[in-house]
């Protein structure tokens, strides 16, 4: 059954083997039964990336709590590993007791990042299954796929037979009933469970539509039976604190990316950035109550050792009395404790926060204006003044922090070459302040290329070319490069580009996907394996335009390739959204002010959870009031006095 | 900082790391004990700084793949005395599979570090497909060989070494379901020969399947002692756990 006996004479011979081995703290063996649905769910990138998922966590939780599941987990096998085991015949397998892939009836993805296609192509065919659902037999794998990317199914249609769309915590248990019900009457007919799968509210099952095409437009995607929703609406769990998982979160034996405790403190964000996904397709906001985030923190620190908490959302400064939980988080540990706010927005970024996360070790602080100009922030309804970057700043650098990065975006809608240079301006001003804290701070600056995404109000905008992103990183390279203090990063824009691709394509594009892959084009979000001419290559010989597909503006007639699945949110109101970004027009965080009925709460008859009724003090918060007396200023010059620091226009 | 006013006391534990565990690397070890310590809710010392950190010193590296029932770890404990029974008790509790703390003994202050201390390590190598015959002419040639030349890479360049002087011993041992059990006693001043180096000197021609270290030795005035028997603490001699 197990498959260890093989695999540990080929370990000693591959990377980081630890990655292989499971035993991580929480980890479940669970009792395998032909009544019990097997569920091996995969993160299609590797360990030290999928580990520490969340999402996979919760749902590796709740199905094996359930007596009709068992859960366990698969990541993708390094290159080297991938080399060993295809040559000893060995399967893709779990980690938690080595059992191959075969031996389970569910394979499900989490999908989190355009990239890992390929990688999920190559999982499913390392699983022993066709990658090409049509060709998949009644009894092989049934493979499903959830997480961020799902919101564009179709590049990968033809090889996943079911998506879920939004929160998995109860469809999941949904799916597995059906999976469950199918498999006890002998797995008869794959059509049968497929049909089936598609009444499950949130689930999408891509082989019973059928796509239109008229040239190179998309016409119709429309399901070939009356019992198929001819719209997928995905999921929402009401309410958070319903669901305090994961509640043993994994423990591993080797390092990984946020390796720390995890607790998500809220989901959703309504500050409506227009370029973020993220927060239109997770509306409405609900919160965890503090009680209930205090006692998964001191549980989790308990029982894990670890002595760093992260609290995670898309905006964690945001959460109602967000001072007083870290104060309590930091004082649950046994010794010292340090907490790590992921994401920050600068103008909830505080005096009072700053001085309490500080207390503990110092982590590492990022902030994201995301765009160097007041007037581009307008455009992309991120509304906080250089006055509340530099306040946090400023609060950063006076409680010891020596260096901070600074997060942007370029290749943003109407953005000019005033816009691009203007991060720098931002970015010395910062260095400036820290001066009179610190002998020697340091800035850095990471500049990636912005990738229009579905359900967003820029899904309609053309993405830059692979040049115009290039000019823009070099034109802010020269520009930076002689100041002491500012450096910067930048991410490939021939990645962006293929992350465009992906993003916004529609089923054709599965053939590029396969051909990369059958080409060797795996973990093409690693660097030192991407590979930008296959994908060229491979659009141009199946006929497809990149130009088409990732640079061209959409027309608000045009169907869209997942127009069939919906986040709640209208396309009238994320096309009027569009047309208010390029007239630099913000829009406020309904959260705090009223409802503008974009279509997420009302849509599903549920609301926002939020304890706070009022934004937290200080700073213009972003809710599209500008201060008082506020005048944008064409270049804000900082003035150090004494300890204090200013910035005026 | 005046030793005086921070009471500390120095806890030599001796631990196993078999099973799949084997695989991970020495930095994941380092990482694993300080989760462990801090779960038992021992008062283990801290270093000073912006980034404090349990204070543990490890002796000699375990390459990641080998198994081990002799890992020895020095933890510093911020009280004046600290029984070797309490910690070993709250270890059963919070260390991985695979894992096994197997005693312990207090140091006395001043107690020489394992990586400056240790002279020898004891190493259990099961080979794959061999032959008791075969293996017993290849220890005889490598016993009777007069040099061991091994080239290894250090900071760019090439260094060439002579193992031949830390082979201690070397013997053939009882059969496995899968080959055979070669014994290996090694030297670890002024560096540590690694069963690795022995292989590629020697040109072993079987595949080494599992490799465990089963002791360490302080070589002390004449006479072997493991670690945990190296200065003990006279006033409170407590050494706790057996092989």
């Amino acid at each position: 059954m197990s498959l260890w006996p093989e695999l540990e004479l080929v370990l000693p011979d591959v990377s980081k083997p630890a990655r292989y081995i499971g035993g991580e703290g929480g980890m479940v063996e669970p009792e395998h039964h032909p009544s019990k649905v097997a569920w091996l769910l995969a993160y299609p990138d590797t360990y030290e990336i999928g580990l520490p998922n969340q999402g996979l966590q919760i749902l590796y939780e709740i199905l094996n709590e359930r007596d009709d599941a068992v859960a366990e987990r698969a990541y993708a096998p390094w290159v080297d590993m991938e080399a060993e085991m295809r040559a000893a015949g060995l399967p893709l397998f779990s980690v938690d007791t080595h059992r191959r892939a075969a031996d389970f009836d569910v394979l499900a993805f989490n999908l989190s990042a355009e990239l890992v296609y390929t990688n999920v192509l190559n999982c499913i065919d390392l699983a022993g299954a066709p990658v090409r659902a049509e060709q998949r037999a009644d009894g092989d794998l049934l493979i499903g796929a959830g997480g961020h990317c799902t919101y564009n199914p179709e590049p990968l249609a033809d090889f996943v037979d079911f998506f879920v769309l939004g929160d998995g915590e109860e469809a999941v248990s949904e799916i597995n009933a059906v999976v469950r019900d199918w498999k006890r009457a002998g797995k008869k007919s794959r059509q049968a469970v497929l049909r089936e799968l598609a009444t499950v509210e949130g689930v999408y099952v891509p082989s019973l539509y059928d796509v239109a095409y008229d040239g190179p437009a998309l016409v119709s995607i429309t399901p070939r039976f009356a019992d198929v929703p001819a719209v997928v609406e995905k999921r929402t769990v009401a309410d958070l604190a319903a669901w305090p998982y994961p509640k043993h979160q994994l423990v591993p034996l080797t390092e990984v990316v946020h390796d720390r405790l995890n607790v998500e403190v809220f989901r959703g964000c309504t500050r409506g950035c227009r370029f973020c996904q993220a927060g239109m397709i997770t509306r409405p906001v609900r919160e965890r109550p503090a009680e209930q985030v205090r006692t998964m923190v001191a549980d989790g620190l308990a029982r894990s050792g670890y002595d760093e908490v992260a609290l995670t959302s898309l905006s964690t400064a945001d959460f109602s009395g967000i001072e007083e939980v870290v104060s309590a988080t930091m004082d649950c540990g046994a010794g010292e404790v340090s907490v790590s706010l992921p994401s920050l927005r600068v103008d909830a970024f505080t005096v009072g926060l700053a001085a309490q996360i500080q207390r503990a070790r110092r982590t590492g602080l990022t902030f994201a204006p995301e765009a160097g100009s007041w007037r581009m922030r307008q455009v992309i309804n991120k509304l906080i003044d250089e006055r509340d970057l530099y306040g946090a700043v400023e609060s950063a650098f006076s409680q010891g922090w020596r260096r901070m990065k600074l997060y942007f975006l370029t290749g943003l809608p109407t953005e000019t070459d005033e816009d691009t240079l203007a991060i720098g301006e931002l970015a010395r001003n910062c260095v400036d302040l820290g001066r009179a804290h610190t002998k020697n701070p340091s800035v850095t600056v990471s500049l990636g290329g912005f990738v229009p995404k579905p359900f967003t109000p820029f899904q309609w905008f053309g993405q830059n070319t692979v040049s115009e992103l290039q000019r823009k990183i070099f034109l802010l390279r020269d520009d930076i490069k002689r100041n002491r203090g500012v450096q910067m990063k930048w991410h490939d824009p021939k990645a962006s580009m293929v992350e465009g691709i992906a993003s916004r394509g529609d089923r054709r594009i599965g053939r590029v996907i396969e051909e990369v892959w059958r080409q060797g084009g795996t973990f093409q979000e690693w660097s030192e394996h991407f590979d930008y001419d296959r994908w060229t290559q491979a659009m141009a010989r199946h006929g497809l335009s990149v130009d088409w597909y990732v640079h061209r503006h959409r027309t608000d007639d045009e169907v869209l390739p997942w127009d069939h699945v919906s986040a709640g949110l209208h396309k009238d109101f994320l096309w009027q959204d569009w047309r208010d970004a390029l007239n630099e027009v913000g829009l406020e965080d309904c959260r705090w002010t009223p409802c503008y009925d974009c279509g997420a709460c009302t849509g599903y008859s549920i609301e926002h959870i939020v304890a706070s009724a009022v934004p937290p003090a200080g700073g213009s918060q972003g809710t599209g009031q500008v201060p008082a007396g506020y005048q944008p200023p064409a270049a804000v010059a900082v003035q150090l006095s004494g300890s204090g620091t200013k910035a005026s226009s | 900082m005046n030793p005086n006013e921070a009471p500390r006391t120095r806890v030599r534990l001796r631990y196993g790391k078999n099973g799949r565990i084997r695989f991970t690397s020495h930095r994941d070890m380092a990482r694993i004990w300080e989760r462990s310590l801090r779960r038992t809710g021992l008062p283990v010392a801290q270093t000073e700084g912006f980034s404090p950190r349990a204070k543990l010193h490890f002796g000699l590296a375990l390459a990641t793949g080998y198994e081990s029932d002799a890992e020895y770890l020095d933890v510093d404990f911020k009280c004046a005395e600290m029984a070797v029974n309490e910690v070993l008790d709250a270890l059963v509790r919070v260390l991985p599979d695979g894992i096994a703390a197997s005693g312990g003994s207090v140091l006395a202050p001043g107690t020489m570090s394992l990586q400056q201390a240790v002279t020898s390590c004891d190493w259990d190598i099961e080979l794959l497909d061999a032959s008791a015959d075969d293996l017993a002419r290849w220890v005889d040639q490598v016993r009777g060989a007069a040099t061991l030349m091994i080239t290894r890479e250090r900071k760019g360049k090439q260094i060439t070494d002579d193992l031949a002087p830390q082979v201690c011993a070397l013997e053939v041992g009882e059969p496995t379901s899968r080959g055979v059990r070669l014994l290996a006693t090694l030297g670890t001043q002024p560096r540590s020969a690694r069963p690795s180096e022995l292989f590629a000197a020697s040109e072993l021609p079987y595949l080494p399947v599992l490799v465990r270290r089963t002791r360490q030795w302080i070589e002390q005035d004449g006479a072997r002692l493991e670690p945990l028997e190296v200065g003990a603490a006279p006033a409170q001699h407590t050494l706790v756990g057996v092989h």
